[in-house]
């Protein structure tokens, strides 16, 4: 029985024991297969190119705990780093980077609280509704703010831009660390925080998994799913002056359409697209393993169209696990303790 | 809402003083009286019994004292101060708890996480603490000395557990009286057992707790008080003493309730018409075999999550099962999809017909026709409208359902005559076995014994008729043998003087 409970446990509520064990075959793999990828080099490449994606895989699992999806956030984010960085060379000021990020994370909330406030509040489909806003954000942004791309950023964002925390010299070349997955890091953990310990990740579970449920149990799920999307924005922001930093040029082009591979890394991450499951632990090795994907089909010589295949159907094989357990688990109707119970008494017929 | 305090309104004798009192509660819904007058006295300590048939006001009257629904008048009075109407938050403020039927829990949180969530939302906490919350949720749990795995999540607990700890969840909230709706209707004897001890611990803690039942002989097991209800009002209420089985019932239906059992003989050479082998659905039920023969009529009971629903839905090519036979007069049916066992003649009743069995906003006429437009068809395969006009005017007498016409909609319908219509699309497509699912929930009385005798005289006719119910007498009144269902396996085979009461309700509780 020890045993089993153990078992249970390693591989996690949402099988991300099982996701572990395939990226650590999938790095041996490769690393056997070449050895250029078991380097520090490699390491921290693929670590700063998920910087952005894990953040705003951080924004997308708040949203699908909760029983939604959100497909607005990649233009929620460049548009809020966009805006403040025109605001910026606009007006010839230079902040420093506490302001930057202010600025975006409160463009990002007033976007987040429009999707907040239409869905919560009309009870709207939530992918209908980010859908429309989608186009409605990206639309403004290029008409209002413009659509100019900037090779030049404010001078502290450039400064930033080339810090690196760990930077030296290997037999393949230069490895440096880049400052701004300390960022990613703090944001895992604070929303890995604000999951276990606080009320309002707790409801954001339970309004997952029955929302009329939530309701009645006195939970305050209106108040609860704009404050959501409102969050969201503001995740989403961060991943946006991540992303203009990290890049050293501001477009208003970048990361929309990007939706297809954060999504699927929260989904393969265990977040169930139903509402009501997932975890942070999940998601960072969901985002972990398409940027290891994505980097080792490179390094084996895959055209990079198919990358973006091989994601979309790493999503489906993703959705269709979880679709096709919870068809079983509804068909089931006896408990799996039941099911104990029963084969017990067989045993002893027997 | 208006606060005033009230003198206790018991009358001399009793010092003792209700936790919750309801006073000349009414409530109108359109056209309909829902509750008239209803007066309810609940003391602690005490288990009070609810009774009534299906839509006699039991369920609008607990939804009035939740919070969910506003009487028209009346009062309701918590510790001597009288409210004209609660809220749901200030009647969980009061201590009162509502356990319905399907619980209300989050499947995917943990047992822990389902007691202790609901009174921190309720204190507004802004931070949740796992230990803290487990440790809580401990501490009940070994008060009421029960054996629930706290890390487990309630999705993958059995009904009996799920209900324990809907009741932990109550009591975390400080809970001093809990309605509980139907509680026994899903559970073993033993659970049932289990269940009723935990009721005593309850009760020495001072709750007060108001059964919703229908099952006679667990009211009178449990409970202290019994309020009888019906269309709307109180009938009568007492201590359990001045109770037998009979005379709730009398009250309940308002008349005389005799079993009477009336069943055509069948001849021994009657042709097996319909014969299931060694059917399998995993995790629904298992090796499943049984005949139904030409002209009989089969009862299949069970508790409910047995499995009796799934394997009539599999028959009907709804749930695909994994392996085992079925054969319609011999011939070999293919359960992959509902065309199929149509075309065989099997026709499903299907429990919740509001939902799964009319087309509500079309008429009568339209109903009738809808799954037999094949047996309608003229040479050029175009609808022929006199075939249909027969068949459905034929049906519309033949089954007596009261409408002014066949073009009323369905929706205008009672419940007894929806049924009738349901009877009637399946009855057009002339089925070679006819599957009913509850075929009388939530009909009344007088209709029921019609749609009971209708089935007595399409068998009579040669159909093979099965019919899925948990009411025991309907199944007594109509059914040639009784096919009990246990945790997915049929478990016993009632035939003869063996279909009674009270042998039924032994052998599913076994």
């Amino acid at each position: 029985m020890d045993i089993r409970k153990t078992l249970r446990k390693l591989q996690g509520r949402n099988n991300e024991g099982t996701l572990l064990l395939v990226l650590l075959a999938i790095v041996i793999g490769m690393s056997l297969l070449n050895p250029v990828f078991f380097t520090a080099n490699t390491a921290f490449a693929v670590l700063r190119s998920a910087t952005v994606p894990m953040i705003l895989a951080l924004s997308v699992l708040l949203v699908i705990i909760s029983g939604g999806i959100d497909v607005s956030f990649p233009v929620v984010a460049i548009a809020s780093a966009y805006t403040t960085v025109t605001i910026l060379l606009a007006t010839g000021t230079d902040v420093p980077m506490v302001v930057v990020f202010a600025i975006a994370a409160a463009i990002g909330a007033i976007l987040g609280l429009v999707n907040g406030f239409v869905i919560a509040k009309f009870r709207l489909p939530t992918l209908i509704v980010t859908l429309g806003t989608q186009g409605v954000f990206f639309g403004a942004m290029l008409t209002y703010v413009g659509a100019k791309y900037f090779p030049e950023l404010p001078p502290t964002m450039a400064a930033l831009s080339t810090v690196n925390i760990l930077d030296f010299t290997t037999a393949h070349g230069r490895a440096n660390l880049h400052v701004l997955v300390l960022l990613a890091i703090v944001a895992t953990l604070l929303v890995w925080a604000v999951l276990k310990w606080t009320m309002f990740g707790r409801s954001l579970y339970a309004i997952g998994d029955d929302y009329e449920g939530a309701h009645r149990a006195g939970f305050r799920v209106v108040r609860t799913q704009i404050l959501t999307y409102v969050l969201v924005g503001v995740i989403a922001s961060m991943a946006g002056v991540a992303h203009i930093t990290m890049s050293r040029a501001a477009n208003p082009q970048d990361l929309v359409g990007g939706e297809l591979d954060i999504i699927a890394a929260v989904v393969l991450g265990g977040a169930s697209i139903f509402g009501g499951r997932g975890s942070v632990g999940g998601t960072v090795l969901g985002v972990l393993l398409i940027q290891v994907i994505n980097n080792s089909l490179l390094l084996v010589g895959v055209p990079s169209a198919w990358l973006r295949a091989a994601v979309g159907i790493l999503l489906i094989v993703g959705v269709g696990i979880q679709a096709v357990s919870a068809r079983r688990k509804a068909q089931r109707v006896h408990s799996v303790e039941d099911v104990m119970d029963l084969t017990v008494a067989q045993r002893k017929e027997a | 809402m208006e606060n005033e305090p009230v003198t206790s309104t018991k009358p001399g004798g009793d010092e003792r003083s209700p936790i919750l009192s309801v006073r000349g509660i009414s409530k109108r819904f359109g056209g309909v009286q829902a509750l008239a007058d209803v007066s309810l006295d609940l003391y602690p300590g005490e288990v009070h019994c609810l009774a009534g048939e299906n839509g006699c006001g039991k369920s609008t009257l607990i939804k009035v004292i939740s919070g969910a629904e506003t009487p028209d008048s009346g009062k309701i009075v918590v510790d001597g101060v009288g409210h004209s109407q609660m809220n749901t938050t200030s009647a969980i403020e009061s201590g009162i708890q509502v356990i319905y039927q399907d619980f209300s829990l989050f499947p995917s949180l943990t047992v822990a996480e389902n007691i202790v969530l609901t009174s921190a939302v309720a204190v507004q906490k802004k931070f949740y603490s796992a230990t803290a919350a487990a440790a809580r949720a401990r501490a009940i749990v070994d008060e009421l000395q029960l054996d629930l795995d706290l890390d487990a999540e309630v999705g993958t607990l059995s009904v009996a557990n799920k209900q324990l700890t809907a009741i932990c969840r109550a009591l975390v909230s400080d809970a001093r009286v809990i309605f509980m709706d139907e509680p026994t209707t899903a559970l073993t004897h033993t659970e049932v057992k289990r269940l009723f001890e935990l009721v005593d611990k309850l009760r020495d803690r001072g709750v007060s707790m108001v059964f919703v039942s229908h099952k006679l002989s667990e009211i009178l097991q449990v409970s202290q008080q019994v309020t009888i209800m019906r269309s709307g009002k109180v009938v009568t209420s007492g201590p359990v003493e001045e109770f037998d089985t009979r005379s709730i019932a009398r009250h309940m239906t308002g008349r005389d309730i005799e079993d009477v059992r009336i069943v055509s003989d069948l001849p021994d050479e009657a042709p097996v018409q319909l014969e299931v082998e060694g059917l399998t659905l995993k995790g629904a039920y298992w090796d499943v075999n049984f005949n139904v023969k030409k002209g009989e009529i089969i009862g299949v009971t069970g508790l409910l999550g047995s499995g009796r629903t799934e394997i009539a839905e599999s028959l009907f090519g709804l749930l695909t099962p994994d392996h085992g036979q079925v054969r319609v007069e011999g011939e070999r049916v293919q359960l992959a999809s509902i065309a199929d066992s149509v075309s065989a003649g099997i026709g499903y009743v299907p429990e919740d017909r509001l939902t799964q069995g009319l087309f509500l906003e079309k008429s009568i006429a339209d109903n009738i026709i809808a799954g037999s437009l094949n047996q309608h068809r003229s040479k050029w395969r175009t609808l022929d409208f006199r075939k249909v006009k027969a068949t459905i005017s034929r049906l519309f007498e033949e089954l007596r359902i009261k409408a002014p016409n066949v073009k009323a909609p369905v929706r205008t319908l009672s419940g007894g005559n929806a049924q009738r219509v349901v009877l009637a699309k399946w009855l057009a497509t002339n089925p070679k076995v006819l599957i009913l699912n509850g075929p009388t929930v939530g009909v009344d009385v007088g209709s029921k014994e019609q749609i009971l005798e209708l089935l007595r005289e399409q068998a009579g006719q040669g159909m093979a008729i099965i019919v899925i119910s948990d009411d025991e007498p309907e199944l007594v009144s109509c059914c040639h043998r009784v096919l009990v269902v246990t945790k997915g396996r049929i478990t016993d085979e009632l035939v003869g003087d063996d279909v009674s009461v009270e042998r039924i309700q032994e052998s599913m509780a076994a």
